[in-house]
């Protein structure tokens, strides 16, 4: 009954008033940057970052996560009404969603999604409660070598499970590494890279990084392309309830798409986007009953079941963050991020140390689910006339709060130089078809890498050998190497590449 | 030889180039052995194996076929200029550069600054709504951070605050 009692002391934490306000912020930023294509939860919790100072811990936590989940509810409105992914998971949820929006049916679509949520997020957030304590028992007989390991097998998973070429991501990975060596070594004092900039001495900023490639080097890409007409199904949406008969379409659906995304989102790499890609594959597969609407031509399961698995699999890729402290994608490793801001170190010890803090944070999701199912349906209307708003009114905004931000990161204008220069190298990678994604989790766990790799060789004097013949840690790496071979076999190969095309 | 896949050939380019600079820089410094590794050692290896995969991309993008030839194409010099250089007048009205003497012109004439630069970076430009954006980004820039945030961010210029 250990759970109980961890819960409730979580709900305590969750309940105070200014908890609850802070949830209903991040879940209405959330949702609102869902709902805007363009921007994605990377960019908003970056640009939230600094503004988290002044906040206790817990509330700054439990706003930036209510970001995270709250963009899963928001992406699925704009995917369904405008059949534009408001946010990359909600990609597949166009395909069916749209078509139910063309056919007069953009309530139930927008319910299908939003209830698939709430019960998904509800069961990703008792999974991450239940799962938590025994696996941070066992991250405390973890050593350097299998924490090193760890982040390879981490590290690849997050490249094997994205788009976009292997290699190239493998790549972007070790340019992260590189650059979150920048700046003073903590071991002998020396200031690596850091071109005699007293600034960079204390490594390049997180937050520039983050907002240069993610917010700058996107709104430069969205800007070089023709602006294209969006056709807004805002008249039809009347009559939000779902019939019978899509009840009982939807709700196996739902069950197969919260079980597939909590497993797909603990996994390194795992999170929000593949869990959609991979349930909407399943439903896919599973064969049609009589009578009912075709896939890609409007069938609810294609809706309830993508939408489901991305909000499961972003309350469950919470797990590797906090028993763990590595990242499984990107938005995770902003929230190490956070965490850091806070001097709190992520990983195994703050469940012990921090108790209201893990607990409260959990105990928030799910007062988060509930707050976003009363956001996305009853007030429906008001998401929907937001996107009206022409990009051209949003993009200076968004500049705005990068510049805002970023200065305040350090209140120094040194930062505001630097989010210039990413904005630039971030239009670059796009330009070059580079993901950027794997390049921050890189930079995240660069120094991480090198101080357990520092231990791991300093404990069994230089020999290589011992990541191999420590038996966690040889399990984690071949792990990795299976992965790897996985995805080269030419049939997985076809495959994926067959599954991002929609990208 | 032919280049087969432009974006993927340039982009072996960059990680080689950056490879063995990162690798050359980590030399400077005093590489060490395995059981005493330091601080070059760590960057010395990802910059060698960077340097690495970027050939390996390279010769790929040369000999694997791709349709059409995966074309960068055109650089978008527009919004690439007008929002970097929103960005970077918003940093200097906002600090000032005490290397020109140019004093702080703080955070209302920056945000005025930052809103019309980038909003030439679109299609069509009004002064007149863009004005008006203006005007709501700074009130409500200066209600939420400044009056409900508490952030330390100079507001006016210094000249009249003192």
């Amino acid at each position: 009954m250990e759970l109980i009692h961890n819960l409730s002391l979580g709900f305590g934490v969750a309940f105070t008033p200014i908890n609850l306000l802070y949830a209903l912020i991040g879940c209405i930023l959330g949702t609102l940057i869902g709902v805007l294509p363009g921007i994605g939860p990377v960019a908003t919790i970056a640009m939230l970052l600094p503004a988290t100072y002044a906040l206790p811990p817990v509330s700054a936590l439990i706003m930036l996560a209510g970001i995270y989940y709250g963009a899963q509810y928001g992406g699925s409105t704009t995917a369904i009404l405008v059949n534009l992914p408001g946010e990359s998971s909600s990609v597949v949820t166009c395909i069916d969603g749209y078509q139910m929006a063309r056919q007069g049916r953009a309530g139930p679509a927008l319910a299908a999604a939003g209830l698939g949520s709430f019960f998904a997020g509800s069961v990703g957030t008792l999974i991450l409660a239940a799962f938590a304590p025994p696996l941070t028992e066992l991250a405390f007989k973890f050593g350097p070598a299998e924490y090193f390991s760890l982040m390879i097998l981490g590290l690849i998973g997050a490249v094997v499970l994205a788009s976009g070429s292997l290699l190239k991501a493998i790549a972007m990975i070790v340019l992260g590494l590189l650059m979150g060596l920048v700046g003073t070594d903590v071991n002998s004092g020396v200031a690596r890279f850091s071109f005699d900039i007293p600034e960079l001495t204390d490594g390049i900023g997180f937050v520039a990084i983050a907002m240069g490639v993610f917010g700058y080097g996107e709104i430069i890409a969205n800007l070089s392309q023709p602006e294209d007409e969006r056709e807004v199904f805002t008249a039809n949406v009347q009559g939000l309830w779902p019939t019978k008969q899509d009840f009982k379409d939807m709700t196996p659906a739902v069950l197969r798409g919260t079980a597939l995304g909590s497993a797909l989102g603990i996994l390194p790499g795992g999170g929000a986007l593949l869990a959609a890609f991979a349930a909407y594959t399943l439903e896919k597969k599973m064969r049609l009953k009589p009578g009912e609407i075709a896939f890609g031509k409007g069938n609810i399961r294609g809706v309830a079941g993508p939408e489901s698995a991305n909000n499961a699999g972003a309350q469950t890729s919470f797990i590797p963050l906090l028993t763990l402290g590595i990242p499984p994608n990107a938005v995770m490793a902003l929230m190490v991020g956070a965490m850091t801001i806070h001097n709190i170190q992520p990983g195994p010890q703050v469940m012990t140390s921090n108790p209201e803090l893990f607990w409260g944070l959990i105990a928030s999701m799910w007062i988060g689910n509930a707050m976003l199912i009363v956001l996305n349906l009853p007030l429906i209307g008001m998401w929907i006339k937001l996107l009206t708003v022409p990009y051209k009114y949003l993009f200076p905004a968004i500049v705005l709060f990068c510049a805002i931000g970023v200065y305040s990161t350090n209140n120094s204008t040194f930062d505001i130089w630097m989010v210039a220069i990413f904005g630039f190298i971030g239009y670059l990678f796009h330009k070059l078809g580079c993901e950027p994604a794997p390049l921050l989790l890189g930079f995240i766990l660069g120094p991480m890498m090198e101080e357990n790799l520092r231990r791991a060789l300093l404990l069994s004097r230089g020999d290589w050998s011992v990541f191999v013949t420590r038996p966690l840690s040889a399990g984690l790496l071949a792990a990795a190497a299976v992965l790897v071979v996985i995805v080269l076999l030419p049939a997985v190969k076809n495959k994926r590449e067959e599954a991002f095309v929609e990208d | 030889m032919k280049i087969k896949s432009q974006k993927d050939f340039f982009s072996g380019v960059m990680f080689s180039v950056v490879g063995v600079a990162f690798a050359w820089g980590a030399t400077t410094y005093n590489v060490g052995d395995g059981a005493r590794m330091g601080p070059g050692y760590f960057p010395l290896m990802l910059g060698v194996l960077m340097a690495f995969l970027g050939l390996i991309i390279m010769f790929n993008a040369l000999v694997v076929e791709t349709e059409g030839g995966d074309p960068i194409g055109k650089w978008a010099w527009k919004p690439i200029c007008y929002i970097l250089g929103a960005n970077l007048a918003f940093g200097v009205l906002l600090g000032g550069l005490p290397s020109i003497k140019l004093p702080a012109m703080g955070m209302i004439a920056a945000i005025y600054a930052l809103t019309i630069i980038s909003s030439m970076a679109g299609t069509q430009f009004k002064l007149k709504p863009v004005l008006v954006l203006a005007t709501i980004l700074a009130v409500g820039s200066y209600l939420a951070f400044i009056v409900l945030l508490k952030l330390q961010i100079p507001v006016w210029p210094t000249f009249i605050t003192g």
